[in-house]
C-alpha cells in the first residue's frame, strides 16, 4: 500500500487534492481509526472549556445584542423590540460622543504615556546594580493595590485647599488648579492616575524581555559602531522588545478602555460630561437610569470598538514586530 | 602595520582573577590562536583587545597605537561572535550594511523618515548597498541578503556575521569561538573557509578556541592558556611535539598523553614503572620526574625488556587506521594508551598480555613543578642506544 501510494506520489508530481482524498479514501487502515480516536479526546479535553466560554461568553454576548434591540427597563416584566432606534440614539446622543471623544483621548494619553514611563524605568533600574528589587517593588505596587482604595488617597492628594499637591505647587509659587473639578484638568489628571497604575506593570514586563535580550548583541552592536545609547536602544533594546512592547500595548490599551473605579470615586463622570467615558456611561444608563436597552447598546459599540482596536493593532504590530 | 602588542594584562572579575599578567605580542597579518579550556581567560583577553571589557592593569597597542580606554568602534577592529549575534530583526543586507552605516551616516541621516531626504543621504545609501552587495558576493551568500537571520541556516549565519565583520576592511579580526555552534561536516568546511578568508584578507586574525584541530589547523602560531596564564607561544606542530609545559603537553593531543612519575635512576636513564627507560639527560640522580609519552610513541615489542613497558589490555578502540589500546600497567595508576598502526597490530583481544616499546627520541620530562626539562639538543636525541628491541 505504501509502496503503491508513494510510487504514485513520485509519478505524479503534487498530488491534487481530489486525487489525495480518493486515494486516502480507499486506505482504511488503522491509523485512520487511531487518528478518530485523538480527535474525539480533543473534544473531550477541550469541552469543559468550550461550555465555559459559550455559557459565559459567547451567550451573554448574544443576549446583549439581542436586549439592544429592545426597550427593556431593569426590573420591568415587558419589553418589546424597538430595531435600532437605540443604536440611533446613541450615535445622536451628545453624552455618549463626550463619552466616546473622552475615553480615545484617555487611550490615547495613558497607552503612550504607560508604555513610555514603564520603558524608561525598566532600562533604569536594568542600569544599575543597586536597590533593583526595591525600585521594582515600589513602582509595581500600585498595580497590586486595590485601585478604589488608591482613588481616596488621589482624592485627598488633589484636595484644593489641603491637598498635598496644591500645597506643593503653591509652595514653588506654580499655578494651582481644581484638579478633580476643573473640566480643562479633570480627564488628564485622571489619565495620570491611570499611567501611575499600568506603569508598574508595563516595567515588570519590560524587566523580563530586557534580560532575555542577549548581551552578546548589545557587544555587536557596540563593535559595529553603535555605541552611542541611542543608537544601542534602536538597533537592539526596542526591537528585540517587539513582542513584549506589543502585548503591553494592547493590555494597556483595554485596561484603559474599560477604566471604571477611578471615575466612580473622584469624578463620577464630571464636571459636566468631561470625564464621562464609556464604561462609565454604560454602568449609568444600565444600573442608575435603568435603562438596560439603550445601555446594552453602548455596550455593543463598546465592543465593537474594542475587538476591531485589538484587531488592527494586532495585525499592524505583527508585521513590524520580530518574533525569536 | 596592523601588529598588536599587549602588555602586562591584568583583569580580575570581583575575586577571581581571568588574567594574570598577560604579554603578547602578534604580527601583522598573522593568525593567532588564543587555545583553551573554557575558563582559562583566553574570551576575557579577546574581549579586552576589543574594548569589550577593561583590563585593570597593562597596555594594548594595534598598530602603533595603544587603544587603552578606546571604544571598539575606534579601534579599527571587527569581531565575530560564537553565537553569530546577527540582529534578527533585520534582513541580512542590513546586518551588513550596518557597521558601514553607523560609521558614514550621522545620527540625522540614520533617523527613521527624515534621514533619507538629508542631503548626501542617498549616494552614501548607495555607495554601502554596493559594498555590502560586494561583500555577500565573495561569500557566495548574495541570493540571501532579503531574508531574515531566522530563516538561515548555521553555515549561512556564519557567513553573514563573517559579511558583518568584513565589510568595513577591518585592521584586525577577532573571533570568538566562531565554529563551535556548527555541526561537525559543517565545521570542517568553515575552517577551510576561514583560512582562505585570512590568505585573502592578510590582515591580522585573533581566533579563541576550544578545540585544538582547530587550533593545529588554522594558526601561524598557537597561545595556549591557562588559568589566565599564558603557558606557551608557539607553531602548532611546536605545541605539540615540544610543550614547554606539562600542562600544555596535557591539554593538546588527543588522546591525552601518557603521564607517569619516574626517578632518575642512573646517568641517562629513568626508572618508569618498574622498566628502565633511557633519556638523554644531565640531571642529578635521584631527581623526581615526570615523563610524557604520547600514545603514538609506543611502538609493539616481543618481549619485555628495558625500555618496555608490559600491561594487560583493558580495552582496544578501532579508529581506523589505528588502533587505540587501553593497558593496564602494574605500578601505573591510569591505563596507558598506545596508539598503534592497525596493520602492524592487528589481533590485539581484551584481556591478552601486550608488551610496547617506547621510541626515545618521543620521550618528554617535566620536573615536579611541570617545566619541561630539555635534551641538550637533538644531536643528544639522536644518538641514544636503542635499549630494547623492535618486535
Amino acid at each position: 500500500m505504501n509502496a503503491r501510494l508513494s510510487l504514485v506520489s513520485r509519478s505524479v508530481g503534487p498530488v491534487t487534492t481530489s486525487r489525495k482524498s480518493m486515494l486516502v479514501s480507499e486506505l482504511r487502515s488503522p491509523a485512520q481509526k487511531h487518528a478518530r480516536g485523538e480527535a474525539l479526546w480533543a473534544w473531550a479535553l477541550a469541552g469543559p472549556a468550550l461550555i465555559l466560554l459559550i455559557v459565559l461568553f459567547l451567550l451573554p454576548v448574544v443576549g446583549v445584542f439581542v436586549m439592544a434591540l429592545t426597550d427593556w427597563e431593569f426590573g420591568a416584566s415587558s419589553l418589546s423590540f424597538v430595531g435600532l432606534a437605540n443604536f440611533r440614539e446613541v450615535i445622536f446622543d451628545e453624552v455618549f460622543r463626550a463619552s466616546l471623544i473622552n475615553t480615545v483621548v484617555y487611550v490615547l494619553i495613558v497607552v503612550p504615556g504607560t508604555v513610555l514611563a514603564g520603558l524608561v524605568i525598566a532600562l533604569l533600574i536594568e542600569s544599575s546594580d543597586s536597590c533593583r528589587a526595591f525600585y521594582r517593588a515600589i513602582h509595581f505596587l500600585p498595580f497590586m493595590a486595590t485601585l478604589t482604595a488608591m482613588a481616596i488617597s488621589w482624592e485627598a492628594l488633589l484636595h484644593p485647599t489641603v491637598g498635598l499637591v496644591n500645597q506643593t505647587f503653591a509652595a514653588l509659587g506654580i499655578p494651582t488648579a481644581n484638579w478633580l473639578r476643573d473640566e480643562t484638568t479633570a480627564l488628564p489628571v485622571l489619565a495620570v492616575i491611570g499611567i501611575w497604575q499600568n506603569l508598574g506593570y508595563a516595567m515588570v514586563l519590560f524587566l523580563a524581555g530586557l534580560k532575555s535580550i542577549p548581551l552578546d548583541l548589545y557587544d555587536a552592536a557596540e563593535v559595529d559602531g553603535a555605541d552611542l545609547w541611542i543608537d544601542r536602544l534602536r538597533t537592539v533594546t526596542i526591537p528585540m522588545l517587539g513582542p513584549v512592547l506589543m502585548f503591553i500595548v494592547i493590555v494597556v490599551a483595554l485596561k484603559a478602555f474599560e477604566t471604571f473605579d477611578t471615575i466612580q470615586i473622584l469624578t463620577q463622570g464630571g464636571p459636566g460630561h468631561a470625564t464621562e467615558m464609556l464604561l462609565y456611561t454604560l454602568y449609568r444608563e444600565s444600573f442608575e437610569y435603568l435603562r438596560m436597552g439603550y445601555g446594552a447598546a453602548v455596550a455593543v459599540v463598546f465592543l465593537v470598538m474594542v475587538v476591531t482596536l485589538t484587531l488592527i493593532q494586532a495585525r499592524i504590530m505583527d508585521k513590524r514586530v520580530h518574533y525569536q | 602595520m596592523s601588529g598588536i602588542v599587549l602588555r602586562n594584562i591584568r583583569k580580575s572579575f570581583g575575586p577571581t582573577t581571568a588574567l594574570h599578567d598577560v604579554s603578547l605580542s602578534i604580527v601583522n597579518g598573522e593568525f593567532l590562536t588564543l587555545l583553551g579550556p573554557s575558563g582559562c581567560g583566553k574570551s576575557t583577553l579577546l574581549r579586552i583587545l576589543a574594548g569589550l571589557e577593561v583590563q585593570d592593569a597593562g597596555s594594548v597597542a594595534i598598530g602603533d597605537r595603544v587603544v587603552d580606554g578606546l571604544r571598539p568602534k575606534r579601534r579599527d577592529v571587527a569581531m565575530v561572535f560564537q553565537s553569530y549575534a546577527l540582529y534578527p530583526h533585520m534582513t541580512v543586507a542590513e546586518n551588513i550594511a550596518l557597521p558601514l552605516r553607523m560609521r558614514r551616516l550621522n545620527a540625522w541621516q540614520r533617523a527613521p523618515l527624515v534621514g533619507r531626504w538629508l542631503p548626501g543621504t542617498g549616494m552614501a545609501r548607495r555607495a554601502i548597498d554596493m559594498e555590502v552587495g560586494g561583500t555577500a558576493e565573495a561569500l557566495g551568500i548574495a541570493h540571501l541578503l532579503d531574508r531574515k537571520p531566522g530563516q538561515l541556516s548555521g553555515g549561512q549565519r556564519q557567513r553573514v556575521a563573517l559579511g558583518r565583520a568584513m565589510v568595513r576592511h577591518p585592521a584586525v579580526f577577532l573571533m570568538d569561538e566562531p565554529l563551535s555552534n556548527l555541526d561537525a561536516k559543517l565545521r570542517v568546511h568553515m575552517r577551510a573557509e576561514i583560512k582562505e578568508l585570512h590568505r585573502r584578507l592578510g590582515v591580522t586574525f585573533v581566533y579563541v578556541t576550544h578545540d585544538q584541530a582547530e587550533a593545529m589547523t588554522l594558526s601561524d602560531r598557537v597561545v595556549v592558556m591557562l588559568d589566565g596564564e599564558v603557558l606557551q607561544v608557539a607553531q602548532p606542530q611546536k605545541i605539540y611535539s615540544d610543550p614547554d609545559d606539562r600542562r600544555v603537553a596535557e591539554f593538546v593531543g588527543s588522546p591525552k598523553i601518557n603521564m607517569f612519575d619516574a626517578i632518575m635512576r642512573e646517568r641517562g636513564q629513568v626508572d618508569v614503572a618498574g622498566t628502565a627507560l633511557s633519556v638523554p639527560s644531565e640531571l642529578t640522580l635521584g631527581t623526581e620526574l615526570t615523563v610524557a609519552i604520547r600514545p603514538e610513541a609506543f611502538q609493539l615489542a616481543g618481549h619485555a625488556g628495558p625500555g618496555v613497558l608490559t600491561g594487560l589490555v583493558r580495552m582496544v578502540e578501532h579508529m581506523g587506521s589505528d588502533l587505540f589500546v587501553y593497558l593496564d600497567v602494574a605500578g601505573v595508576e591510569h591505563p596507558v594508551i598506545a596508539r598503534l598502526s592497525a596493520e602492524r597490530a592487528p589481533e590485539i583481544v581484551t584481556g591478552q598480555t601486550l608488551h610496547v616499546g617506547v621510541r626515545p627520541d618521543h620521550v618528554l620530562l617535566f620536573d615536579r613543578e611541570g617545566r619541561r626539562v630539555r635534551l641538550r639538543d637533538g644531536a643528544a636525541a639522536a644518538s641514544v642506544t636503542p635499549v630494547r628491541e623492535w618486535a
